[in-house]
């Protein structure tokens, strides 16, 4: 069996290439937390790509139901078709639509399904998943039958921490937590999106990142997918590295900084501080 | 050696499983890990520990428990020369223990017994039971095998890394008995929101489905709505100034972020302890200030209300009538404590001084009294415990 090391596109440190590891030898669903902008669902696809296996996403909203992922009875188009004399209304299967998590149960090679932001669910959500998750089955009640994994998929979940996960649910999931890159990870991942970056741009917009990512307060830190973004607007805009490089990045507003700062307070405060920085540095 | 890691784990508070230890083992088995420390570190918590917070915990009792082992794997990958090993059993023998050896057939056959069991154990460690197994019975003298034991000075170089992963302890703050700091604030906040928001789910729209069905010429047409939501009321009394100085910025920062998560929420001041005045503005506090009466008519009893403050101060001023530091209080603390308990069933006390000291400050007692015992620790953990009791009425 391959092992997943990361792909092209995608860091993967060693203690998560473990995780994914054991989590596709087991055959037991892995479940990834960490801060926003880490590249938690990015990840499956990295994985179904690297592994070259077919990828079903399931993305979770505040109103799914564990069963949307089996599959939904439309129960309301069979009772408007019998209004109507339809002839397919007499079989039931015209009327159950299958879910992703179905789909990847039917897949041919082994399949990776992602089950996306977890906690946006109701509590109760992942509790009515445990027994899919636990024997890879369930029952179709409409039709009398029951759905097998032809194989175990690789089950990937990413949580964002809204909601506490129920302990049954967690003893039958593996657990990695990404964490925020180093800078010396976060070089590797910026190489890796941008390998003609010159190593003096390179240099100065992570430190400035990390400088604003240190700064105090803030509400929303930047994330390695904003760094991303701000790299890009700053090729776009053929800024040269000294504009970023000032005598001390503290005193500065980085070029650009929409990209990093997302909300207005922490664009004040950044300026606040800026501003008193500049002031004690007279 | 490892079922003692699996209780160690339990008793520092890791709250692992028997499922959970055997999927480890599981994972052993399939050879998910090489033989490095350090991928076994990985693999262990991340069967083990389904929790973050619990990280700081997990790498202590790691610590702690293969303190040296990292020796021990370099020592079963390694193919070991005769040498070493005569020079490490004399080190580690004593006299009479050397006289046992002889009795067991001289240094040579033990040799050879050592190679053929360190080659089983090899062996076995690669079919899962790692660590579990031979030693006690060795003739060595299970020391031999042990971490603490194979110290054989070799100082430093053959350590890879300088730093243990496990060492760094890199998840101290996400640990949830920590106090409040910046980083974890955030996760305070989530927890905050997830009291605050509970159930979503579609109700059938009754009126809409008749009057889309009857506009459908009588073919169905369902209508659904959003169930409307339990909104949470929160009220938020903060002490500022005196004693409070060190927490205010914990308060503030805790207040700030809390007012973006919820929708209705109030916020007033105080400071020691509430009276017959509560202030929103604390630099204009002695000219605009709202009477508590006020406070208590204007919020119906469904207001959850959160009180933030250490309550260190003279007993006299929760006790006595004209107790105040700051102005001439007509009744005492005790009183205003009463009525604003008695309006809210639902309420809590902050406190950022930690847990154990409450007890020696005579005021602390008095107020978590008067507030029925609901006093928590503004720490994530003592911050779940106040949330989950704001979901119930008093006690």
């Amino acid at each position: 069996m391959t092992r997943f090391t990361g792909t092209d596109s995608y860091v993967a440190t060693p203690d998560l290439m473990m995780a994914v590891n054991a989590a596709v030898t087991l055959g037991r669903p892995l479940l990834i937390k960490g801060e926003p902008g880490t590249g938690k669902t990015q990840l499956a696809s990295e994985i179904a790509r690297a592994l070259s296996r077919p990828l079903f996403e399931w993305h979770i909203k505040s109103t799914s139901k564990a069963l949307h992922g089996l599959y939904e009875y439309d129960a309301v188009s069979r009772l408007r078709d019998s209004q109507l004399g339809e002839e397919k209304v007499h079989d039931i299967r015209n009327y159950i639509m299958k879910g992703s998590l179905w789909e990847a149960f039917e897949s041919d090679t082994q399949p990776v399904l992602l089950i996306d932001e977890i906690d946006k669910a109701d509590i109760e959500f992942p509790n009515d998943l445990l027994r899919e998750l636990d024997r890879m089955e369930f029952y179709v009640h409409e039709t009398r039958a029951l759905v097998k994994a032809r194989h175990r998929p690789v089950i990937l979940i990413t949580s964002n921490n809204e909601k506490e996960l129920p302990d049954a649910f967690l003893r039958r999931c593996f657990f990695h937590y990404i964490r925020f890159p180093d800078a010396d990870t976060m070089e590797k991942i910026v190489r890796v999106h941008y390998p003609d970056l010159k190593q003096e741009l390179l240099r100065e917009a992570l430190t400035t990142f990390f400088n604003v990512r240190d700064t105090p307060g803030l509400r929303k830190k930047p994330s390695t997918s904003e760094l991303l973004d701000w790299i890009k607007l700053l090729l776009a805009e053929d800024i040269p590295p000294e504009a970023l490089r000032s005598d001390d990045p503290k005193k500065t507003i980085p070029v650009l900084h929409g990209a990093l700062l997302k909300n207005e307070q922490d664009v004040h405060l950044f300026e606040q501080l800026v501003f008193l920085n500049r002031r004690a540095g007279r | 050696m490892l079922v003692r890691f699996f209780t160690d784990l339990r008793a520092g508070g890791v709250p692992v499983t028997l499922p959970e230890f055997l999927s480890l083992l599981e994972a052993l088995e399939a050879r998910v890990a090489s033989l490095s420390a350090e991928e076994f570190y990985y693999l262990a918590r991340m069967s083990m520990v389904k929790d973050e917070r619990h990280f700081d915990r997990f790498d202590r009792v790691f610590a702690e428990h293969f303190e040296g082992a990292e020796k021990l794997f370099e020592k079963l990958v390694a193919e070991l020369p005769e040498e070493w090993l005569r020079q490490l059993t004399e080190r580690l023998l004593n006299e009479e223990e050397k006289r046992r050896v002889e009795s067991l057939g001289g240094w040579d056959k033990l040799l050879e017994t050592l190679r053929q069991r360190l080659a089983e154990q090899r062996e076995r460690h690669e079919g899962g039971n790692k660590w579990i197994g031979t030693g006690g019975t060795s003739p060595f003298g299970n020391q031999g095998f042990n971490p603490e034991g194979v110290r054989m000075g070799q100082g430093g170089s053959r350590h890879r890394r300088a730093v243990k992963v496990w060492d760094a302890r890199d998840y101290r703050n996400l640990d949830d008995e920590v106090e409040l700091g910046t980083r974890n604030l955030k996760m305070a906040l989530r927890r905050l929101r997830r009291f605050a928001r509970e159930g979503a789910a579609e109700e059938l729209d009754l009126d809409g489905t008749i009057d889309a069905t009857a506009r459908n010429a009588g073919l169905l047409d369902l209508k659904l709505q959003p169930e409307r939501r339990n909104a949470v009321k929160l009220l938020l009394l903060l002490d500022v100034g005196g004693s409070m100085d060190p927490h205010v910025k914990v308060c503030e920062e805790l207040f700030s972020a809390a007012r973006a998560e919820f929708k209705h929420l109030e916020y007033f001041y105080f400071h020691n302890f509430p009276y017959e005045r509560l202030w929103k503005d604390n630099r204009r506090r002695f000219s605009v200030a709202t009477d508590t009466f006020t406070l208590l008519r204007t919020f119906n009893p469904d207001y959850r209300v959160v009180f933030v403050g250490d309550a260190t101060m003279s007993p006299y001023e929760i006790e006595e009538p004209g107790g105040s530091v700051e102005h001439w209080n007509e009744e005492s603390g005790r009183v205003w404590m009463t009525r604003i308990a008695a309006h809210f069933p639902r309420l809590v006390w902050l406190n950022p001084e930690p847990e154990d000291r409450w007890q020696w400050t005579p005021s602390v007692e008095i107020t978590r009294g008067l507030v029925g015992g609901r006093m928590f620790p503004l720490t994530l953990e003592g911050l779940d415990r106040a949330m989950r009791q704001l979901k119930h009425r008093a006690v």
